[in-house]
């Protein structure tokens, strides 16, 4: 049966076919969706780690007991599991291990664009690439043989537009690979990384790779199609695609592995072509390999190195480099010349319960260092309340240096599953070290930027089971903060009386900022519009200053001051009432008074 | 034969996603390849969002290319000015009127322009422009979420696909307790497309 699926959905679907039994990862984009589509399918166990790392020693656990196992994340979350990625290359496990790192380039929701297939290299650990959801399907299941076959995690790499692009895909059946470990091993020369171990391991690993390099040649996703002669194109991933449909006469020559690269078939296919080019998004890694080994290639010097490759922009640098004649530019409609549109950035959802947490830090007039989450939308104007953003996590150590070099107070502002990521150590820091830093939790109870996925916090584990919720209280008190507070993030006055009065600490505080994701299912049925009174509303514009995309310019103007007077769209508002506490003139009422006009929640 | 292209664009909470969902599985009814391509992420928090949906015989590229679009679906005013080098000499063009002012605008930043001056642009393009009432139909019929599918609508009758195979992509993407509402409003903007021709 043929179906219609994303990438991530072939990704999962194809490790269930291939038996995999135990997953583990921590939501990112483009990978979150893995996951979430894996554990729909019967007889397998996949969960939320707190990060990557921990997600992949997990399936590393699970691998070393004898079962098929899956870590996925988002190719910054490989940076944070880098050291078990490597010690997992040189032990290798009795069952087959894979993991995702799914790649974004042009960073549509990252904050770097790395290349991922540079941590194959770096491990020794093969590299798939998948060039549409048919492929990453059967990619997967090839990987775990691969897998079994050469003792070595295996590593599928997706790009964004593979992850999220919609392709036809032939389902097929499970194979069950049943456990052939009946204890967990014990063979401390294979698993037990002291160094009189690891470096017997280190040749296995070095050995192992010129095996992969002779398997490349014949790795059946590893193709060449001939066509005309006259120009042979080496690519790999979605780049494959967009060759096929700018260059329909090229020969090509497509890598599904990228690391190690086939060089024999390589040198082949370059020998009978008369003009040669890669064509690959990100490095010059295919290309690099190939000037190493002194064949003479064009890539990077004709297409881009930053940013995501599409159809236009291979046909426009391929026109330039004279790779197709200067006629074969498409037609475009004529466009009228338009004078710059309104631009649309994303900014905190109506209802945010970030939203007056940030209003209320904005007042103590301190350096913000933020993190990676829908909080990371503070920054946006008119907030405008973040002077960093690094990587998870990175808020409080941040905020630590620089307050403990400059002898100034800082603010770390963290979700709570970026908290639980990698938040927790730096805390720990803060409180050893002794820094002033107030850390300021923001709880929304779930991980909310990549679609509200549960996390330690939340009671509820990615297979919808009740589990412990953790409590930041009393942790993060354990953790040796003296000075705990919690609020209501949609009190403003309660979360600005908490930041003030640990303004003036010289020691490390943490305000917990509780309130539940405004797009939870559960708080949308709480949902009551809020509304103006455009008698009292004088324009004075402070509400809009929160940057609540249900606050509106209404028609009427406000005749002393000349300006828009404003209104509440009843659709956008959820009725959090930040504006209504702000509101100088008393002019937006309240939830129980929003009663009195007859709105009806929309339920 | 050529593929046949679609671009999709609206703000984030508009069902632009669930509309290209609706699109790809017709393709695929009608016994297409198809391919559909879309962002996920920072794009959802109220920002724009486009969606590629590609029909053909064999269709390699998941996005299109510029110069490429036949269909640009526009679900919001002010999104069907931002694609207009993607299209096709022979484009059709079908937007919403409904507006959603963006906060650059409330905010005082930026100016949102007028109806007539958007159709003035459009009508540079191409003289097939088809403005739907999408959000104020479907308000009138009780739920403004049916917008994206009043606008599905009015594209069925512009394409050479059987209506049965509408019917059946929209019952395979929506939820029964909202279905009937989905079908009469696929019959709704089909109806507006018969009474524009």
């Amino acid at each position: 049966m043929k179906k219609l699926l994303a990438g991530n959905e072939a990704i999962a679907r194809g490790a269930w076919e291939a038996g995999v039994l135990f997953a583990s990862g921590y939501p990112g984009t483009p990978s979150t969706e893995i996951l979430e589509n894996f554990v729909r399918y019967p007889g397998v166990y996949g969960e939320w780690a707190p990060n990557e790392k921990v997600a992949l020693d997990a399936a590393i656990g699970a691998a070393y007991a004898g079962r098929r196992a899956l870590a996925t994340m988002k190719h910054v979350g490989l940076n944070v599991a880098a050291d078990a990625f490597y010690y997992v290359s040189m032990t290798g496990t009795e069952s087959a291990l894979v993991v995702v790192s799914a790649d974004d380039p042009q960073m549509h929701s990252s904050q770097n664009e790395q290349d991922n297939r540079n941590f194959a290299r770096f491990a020794r650990v093969p590299c798939l690439d998948p060039s549409d959801s048919q492929e990453a399907k059967d990619m997967v299941i090839a990987a775990y043989d691969l897998s079994e076959q050469f003792d070595t995690p295996v590593m599928l790499r997706p790009t964004t537009r593979i992850s999220h692009s919609f392709t036809m895909v032939e389902l097929g059946e499970r194979q069950e690979h049943p456990t052939r470990v009946h204890r967990f091993p014990r063979n401390a020369k294979k698993y037990v990384m002291v160094p009189a171990n690891a470096r017997p391991r280190h040749y296995f690993i070095e050995e192992r790779l010129e095996k992969l390099k002779a398997f490349a040649e014949t790795f059946p996703f590893n193709r060449v199609e001939w066509r005309d002669l006259d120009l042979g194109i080496v690519t790999n991933g979605v780049a494959y695609q967009y060759a096929r449909e700018v260059f329909p006469n090229a020969s090509i020559l497509k890598l599904g592995m990228s690391f190690p690269v086939p060089m024999q078939m390589i040198a082949d296919f370059a020998r009978r072509v008369k003009r040669l080019i890669v064509l690959e998004e990100l490095d010059p890694f295919i290309e690099d390999f190939m000037r190493m080994a002194g064949i003479q290639v064009e890539g990077k010097s004709i297409f881009p190195l930053c940013g995501e490759l599409n159809p236009a922009i291979v046909r426009e640098r391929a026109i330039a480099a004279g790779l197709l004649p200067p006629g074969s530019a498409l037609p475009k409609a004529s466009i009228p010349e338009l004078p710059p549109l309104p631009a649309r950035p994303p900014v905190l959802c109506p209802g945010c319960p970030h939203r007056s947490v940030f209003w209320a830090i904005k007042k103590l007039h301190l350096p913000v260092n933020g993190d990676i989450g829908c909080y990371t939308l503070g920054v946006v104007p008119p907030l405008e309340a973040i002077e960093t953003t690094g990587c998870m996590g990175a808020s409080i150590g941040v905020a630590h240096g620089a307050s403990k070099s400059s002898g100034k107070k800082h603010v770390a502002v963290i979700g709570d599953s970026t908290f639980f990521h990698t938040g927790m150590p730096a805390l720990v820091n803060a409180v050893y070290n002794r820094s002033p830093v107030i850390t300021v939790i923001m709880d929304n109870r779930v991980t909310a930027m990549t679609g509200d996925q549960p996390n330690p916090g939340t009671g509820k584990t990615l297979q919808g089971e009740e589990t412990v919720a953790i409590d930041f209280e009393p942790l993060v008190k354990a953790m040796g903060v003296k000075h705990v507070a919690k609020v209501d993030a949609y009190n403003e006055a309660e979360v600005e009386a908490a930041l003030k009065a640990f303004k003036k600490l010289d020691e490390p505080s943490v305000v917990i900022a509780e309130r539940p994701c405004a797009l939870l299912p559960e708080v949308r049925k709480t949902y009551q519009p809020l509304h103006v009174d455009l008698g009292k509303c004088d324009g004075c514009g402070v509400c809009l200053n929160t940057g609540c995309p249900a606050l509106l310019h209404s028609i009427e103007i406000h005749e002393e001051s000349g300006r828009y007077k404003v209104e509440i769209d009843p659709l956008l508002c959820t009725g959090c009432e930040l504006c209504a506490q702000v509101c100088p003139q008393e002019a937006i009422s309240f939830r129980a008074q929003a009663d009195h006009f007859g709105y009806e929640t929309h339920l | 034969m050529e593929a046949i292209n679609f671009l999709l664009a609206g703000v984030g909470g508009q069902g632009v996603l669930t509309a290209s969902n609706i699109l790809a599985e017709v393709g695929v009814l009608a016994g297409y390849d198809v391919k559909k391509s879309e962002v996920h992420g920072m794009s959802q928090r109220g920002g724009n969002v486009t969606s590629h949906v590609r029909w053909g015989k064999t269709v390699y590229s998941p996005l299109i290319g510029v110069g490429e679009v036949d269909y640009l679906l526009a679900f919001e005013a002010l999104e069907s000015l931002r694609y207009l080098n993607m299209l096709r000499p022979t484009a059709k063009i079908i937007t919403d009127d409904h507006r959603i002012t963006p906060i650059t605008v409330t905010t005082g930043n930026a100016v949102y322009p007028e109806r007539g001056q958007i159709d003035g642009w459009l009508r540079q393009v191409t003289a097939d422009v088809f403005w739907v009432p999408g959000v104020s139909l479907a308000e009138g019929m009780g739920n403004a979420r049916v917008a994206n599918i009043i606008v599905l609508g009015f594209l069925s009758r512009l394409l050479d696909v059987p209506e049965q195979m509408w019917q059946e992509a929209i019952v395979r993407w929506v939820p029964g307790k909202v279905l009937a509402l989905n079908q009469e409003a696929l019959a709704r903007g089909s109806s507006l497309a018969a009474a524009a021709r």
